[in-house]
């Protein structure tokens, strides 16, 4: 691999980082915090890139002579790259949400939940909905109607079950929520769609036989479809 | 070294070479056909199982990369422009002595390990002690700052989590440092002649280190990052909890968990702690053993150090790691 190919590939990993930053795709990967990092680390990959570039040209054909251990392995790179740009999988969806067990097994307890904020239905993240049906035993939920965005998988009983993924990092470490669909209304939508739901806190809960851990349940009330948010994880 | 560098440089120089078609007449063809294919190749991976790989191979790479280029300018830094005169007086002279500070060093760089293996292998460069520069490998992605505090965030039931890792992880690596001394020898390490580093122009050899490293370093990442995706989606939950009920079957699973998932420092504890089933020492081991041990830092090492090196260090390293937090795990809980 001599160095105006590695100048080539440099640029091809920082053109996809920058890419991938500045479109939101990178939030399917990694935190939002991260971006100026990547921003940093694209633009230091171009530097770097444009500098062996012109270091080699300057050089003439004394510097164009093959480095032998440096090594094959760089070749590589393109592939992070080219799945970038060529196809930015999506976010983990339900079949990365079948295989884990859901995170709401630790019991990260507040010593007390606030009270809902106002608004109604009153829009919580799945991890707030299951914290406070598990550990507050639905006490500041009672009463109240509830809209929760998560996509659709299948549960243990082939029922489709509300489900967002976590991450602390990046989707190496994503781990699912699921919200268990209870009540008299059924959705119906296809595993990976995104949608909304409102309804009411359900005293049933299940657990997840991935792990044990709990699964609280909504009462249903009304669903429908909607877009995927901007930042597919909680 | 001068002398040799002048001669490669004769020969190069001497060979006047017919143009064929190189490495970047290949890369250019390569290209055009895959963006030509770019559909096919979409539906190619559209399958649940392959997709879930292909998102993780890509997180795991996007996560480190950041890591990885201010780690490898940071070591850039250090191979070219700090004097070998700085390491002589930054660290004790005596060996023992400077392997615990170089370990204690670790705390303030917060990065994680993706960037602590170029920088080790820089540090040897430029003369430091081979010890002193691994117990700095092995200490900085696991007790910095960053990922204490993560642990604390992620065990807030356990305050006495993030001592326990603080604590395994210092030894560990100070131990390993140590039996460096006693057992290692030099000629495991193998670092690639790298006569770009001793141009004339230090702008040049600076630009030269960034891109010799992130080339290398990055090429044996995306190793790495690939086999965590494979086990990330070829190894389902359900298989480790059979597990979680034996306390010395958990450690051990939990410990070859961590070199498996090769899941980044400063996230390690949140995964930890949804391994609820797990006794909180089998949990510490896995704090432990994942920043010194896993797939992506084993191909790293490989391609830094050499695969001497990496053959007897990494299993040395999950020797000391699982013992040491299997021993303060037990003195804890």
């Amino acid at each position: 691999m001599n160095r105006r190919a590695q100048a080539i590939v440099m640029a091809l990993l920082g053109g996809a980082i920058l890419k991938a930053c500045l479109t939101d795709v990178y939030l399917r990967y990694v935190k939002e915090g991260l971006q100026p990092f990547l921003l940093g680390a694209g633009t230091l990959l171009l530097v770097a890139a444009t500098m062996t570039l012109y270091y080699d040209l300057r050089a003439g054909d004394e510097g164009h002579g093959h480095d032998h251990h440096e090594s094959r392995a760089g070749w590589l790179l393109i592939l992070p790259a080219l799945a970038v740009l060529l196809i930015a999988p999506p976010a983990l969806g339900s079949y990365a949400a079948g295989q884990a067990g859901s995170a709401l097994a630790s019991a990260q307890v507040e010593s007390e939940f606030s009270p809902l904020p106002p608004g109604d239905p009153v829009p919580l993240s799945l991890m707030d909905y299951g914290t406070r049906a598990i550990f507050d035993e639905g006490r500041s939920l009672a009463g109240r109607r509830l809209r929760l965005i998560g996509f659709i998988s299948t549960g243990p009983d082939g029922r489709p079950m509300l489900t967002r993924m976590t991450m602390a990092c990046c989707a190496a470490d994503g781990r699912p929520i699921k919200v268990g669909l209870a009540g008299g209304v059924t959705v119906e939508a296809p595993v990976d769609t995104w949608v909304q739901v409102v309804g009411v806190w359900s005293s049933r809960v299940e657990k997840d036989p991935v792990n044990q851990a709990h699964v609280p349940y909504l009462e249903v009330t009304d669903w429908q479809q909607t877009t995927a948010p901007r930042r597919p994880y909680e | 070294m001068e002398n040799a560098l002048s001669n490669s440089t004769i020969d190069v120089a001497a060979t006047t070479r017919p143009w064929r078609p190189g490495a970047v007449e290949g890369l250019a063809i390569l290209l055009l056909l895959l963006v030509a294919l770019r559909n096919p190749l979409a539906t190619l991976v559209s399958g649940p199982g392959l997709q879930t790989w292909t998102t993780v191979f890509v997180s795991v790479m996007v996560q480190a990369m950041p890591f990885l280029v201010f780690g490898v300018v940071l070591s850039a830094v250090i191979a070219v422009f700090v004097p070998r005169s700085f390491w002589a007086r930054a660290l004790p002279r005596h060996p023992v002595a400077a392997v615990p500070v170089a370990g204690l060093a670790g705390v303030v760089l917060p990065g994680c390990e993706c960037g602590s293996v170029p920088i080790a292998g820089s540090l040897i460069r430029r003369g430091v002690t081979p010890a002193a520069a691994l117990a700095f490998l092995l200490a900085a992605p696991a007790i910095n700052p960053i990922v204490l505090t993560a642990t604390a965030v992620a065990f807030p039931g356990d305050p006495e989590m993030v001592a326990a890792r603080a604590a395994a992880s210092l030894i560990v690596a100070v131990a390993m440092g140590w039996l460096w001394l006693r057992l290692g020898r030099t000629e495991w390490i193998r670092l690639p002649r790298r006569s770009d580093l001793d141009d004339t122009s230090q702008a040049r050899a600076f630009w030269a280190a960034c891109r010799h490293d992130v080339m290398h370093a990055g090429g044996f990442l995306v190793i790495g990052a690939a086999a965590a995706a494979t086990i990330n989606v070829a190894v389902p939950e359900s298989w480790l909890q059979t597990l979680a009920a034996d306390p010395l079957l958990s450690v051990l699973a939990l410990a070859v968990l961590a070199v498996l998932l090769s899941i980044c420092s400063e996230a390690d504890a949140f995964v930890a702690a949804s391994l609820s089933q797990f006794s909180l020492t089998s949990r510490l081991v896995f704090l432990v053993v994942g920043p010194m041990v896993d797939l992506k830092l084993i191909a790293m090492q490989t391609g830094v150090f050499g695969r001497r090196f990496a053959a007897r260090f990494a299993p040395a390293t999950f020797v000391a790691a699982v013992l040491v937090g299997a021993g303060i795990g037990t003195v804890v809980w």
